[in-house]
């Protein structure tokens, strides 16, 4: 089972050197255990351009999609065997990025 | 026929659980769990009347259940495409003896009662998957439309499956955090029907003091050596023994100290000194359930309320601050001073709570009693006001008004002496009791 881990950022600062060694370390480990699928870590919402093709013409916003106080910093992809493993795998995480982090079910299997 | 109906219901407070469980087991869906549970019930309502009562309710019921799951997936599965039939091929596991921690409803309890669910949403599941209540009899029990409590219950059941929470009892690592949560759940439903809230409901909701009760049983049959399983029944059977005495014939609140002990239910108290003397004899340090039933015990082991042993009280208090610091605690630590060391002390021990408490009718109702025995009579009825305002059980409300119109009557009254330091049955002897909250 798959599933969707958002780092949920409400700062401005990108992560600290000592958070991207956590990071580093936490995902070895989930290479090393068989949960690692993907992961990334996001530019600032500043730098995203919404586009909305459905009336025909594809129009552009500068911005993200949302604005507001919080807002996704980076995510996981990961593998894990039910939502128990993946709680606890995000625990990890959040203290690794040291920033919330919210988990979804990808949708079937 | 009131024989076969008093045995559906008979069966049907011993066996739901464990059929729940056991298709939830087989099928891993709480949803077709619960609709076929509730089909079998239904058909021995129909059926059991004309063909009389199964020698063995259970396992006809289980039955029944699982044909109308078959079903139910077969149906699913012509609309939805094959992969659904492989479940039904193979058989479930052999029946787990229940006392162990295999029992099948262990699983359903620690499911419903997920820390990846809201705090309200355990509370509903629980009720109806362990508990066998109804969507409209939880819906009525703690005041929302059967439509929101259909809805909360159908989104915690779409949750369970699609996020994957698991189906088991936790790991030996997480049952300690985990058994609590669901002591938490379950001491909630008893305390929305010992304190039940709202204008319209009765000070005591029974039904749901019972059912707590009744769930916290099975889980102490489940898991007979957790110390603080034990606790939370004998707090709940100690809290329970009073509830007759606690509301008085005309619906006001009765505080501990005033109350009819000899309409205490004896057997309860009896039951409730037993698990606790049997949590002291482990020799295992106390969680807090274990230490809130040891002052319980204290309470209803004194003949009189002037024989209570308020320096136990005191002591166990201390001992729990430590444990847990919340502001409640200390709130009812403060009350149980006001015994000991007088009102004096207890009220500027009461008095530093005001930053976390001040939204609170119980820190109002215990600084307007003590300001009530040191004289302090406007003052008092100001926090009295205060209490009132906030409170939202009715028996509590009428309690508080009539202390508070009572001030009227005897403004500026002498204020009573203030007892000697550690000299509680002195002091208990001359001052009339506050309400104590027992929980």
């Amino acid at each position: 089972m798959q599933y969707l881990f958002s780092v949920i950022d409400d700062t401005a600062g990108l992560a600290t050197p000592d958070e991207m060694a956590a990071i580093d370390a936490f995902n070895d480990r989930l290479v090393a255990e068989g949960h690692w699928v993907f992961a990334g870590g996001l530019e600032s919402p500043s730098t995203a351009t919404v586009i909305d093709n459905r009336g025909g013409e594809a129009l552009f916003t500068d911005g993200p999609f949302l604005e507001s106080k919080e807002h996704l910093a980076g995510f996981w992809v990961l593998q894990a065997a039910d939502l128990d493993e993946a709680l606890k795998l995000a625990a990890e995480g959040s203290k690794a990025c040291n920033r919330k982090v919210e988990v979804r079910p990808f949708r079937g299997e | 026929m009131t024989d076969v109906r008093e045995a559906i219901t008979r069966v049907h407070y011993q066996e739901w659980a464990r059929v729940v469980a056991s298709l939830t087991r087989r099928f891993g869906d709480l949803d077709v769990a619960e609709e076929a549970a509730a089909e079998a019930f239904a058909t021995a309502v129909e059926r059991w009347p004309a063909d009389g009562v199964p020698p063995n309710p259970g396992a006809w019921l289980t039955t029944t259940a699982n044909r109308k799951a078959i079903d139910r997936i077969r149906r699913e599965s012509k609309r939805d495409g094959k992969q659904m039939e492989a479940r039904l091929l193979y058989d479930d596991d052999p029946p787990e003896p229940s006392g162990a921690i295999g029992d099948e409803r262990l699983r359903l309890i620690f499911t419903c009662c997920h820390p990846a669910l809201a705090m309200q949403t355990r509370v509903a599941l629980t009720l109806r998957m362990v508990g066998g209540l109804t969507v409209p009899e939880i819906a009525r029990a703690f005041l929302v439309p059967e439509t929101t409590m259909e809805k909360r219950i159908t989104r915690a059941k779409g949750k369970i499956k699609a996020a994957r929470i698991p189906y088991r009892v936790p790991s030996a690592e997480d049952l300690p955090a985990r058994i609590s949560g669901v002591l938490t759940v379950l001491f909630l439903v008893f305390n929305e029907g010992y304190l039940a809230t709202g204008p319209g409901t009765d000070p005591v909701r029974h039904d749901l003091t019972a059912e707590a009760i009744r769930l916290t049983r099975l889980i102490r049959a489940l898991m007979p050596q957790d110390g603080e399983v034990a606790g939370l029944l004998a707090l709940m059977l100690l809290t329970e023994a009073r509830r007759t005495a606690r509301v008085s014939a005309s619906g006001e609140l009765v505080a501990l100290g005033e109350q009819d002990r000899g309409a205490w239910d004896a057997p309860l108290i009896a039951e409730g000194h037993r698990l606790v003397r049997e949590r002291l004899a482990a020799r295992v340090a106390p969680g807090r359930y274990q230490i809130l039933a040891a002052i319980a015990a204290v309470h209803t082991s004194a003949r009189d309320a002037r024989d209570t042993d308020w320096s136990q009280v005191v002591a166990l208090y201390d001992q729990l601050v430590h444990l847990d610091p919340s502001p409640i605690i200390a709130l009812n630590r403060a009350i149980a001073v006001a015994e000991l060391d007088g009102p004096e002390m207890a009220l500027a021990a009461v008095g530093r709570l005001e930053d976390t408490l001040a939204g609170y009718h119980a820190y109002h109702a215990a600084r307007a009693d003590l300001l009530r025995r040191l004289g302090r009579s406007s003052q008092a009825r100001a926090a009295y006001g205060k209490a009132i305002e906030l409170a939202g059980n009715t028996a509590e409300i009428a309690y508080l008004t009539r202390r508070r119109d009572q001030l009227g009557k005897h403004l500026r009254r002498a204020s009573p002496p203030s007892p000697p330091r550690g000299q509680p049955g002195a002091a208990g002897a001359r001052i009339r009791k506050g309400e104590h909250n027992p929980v």
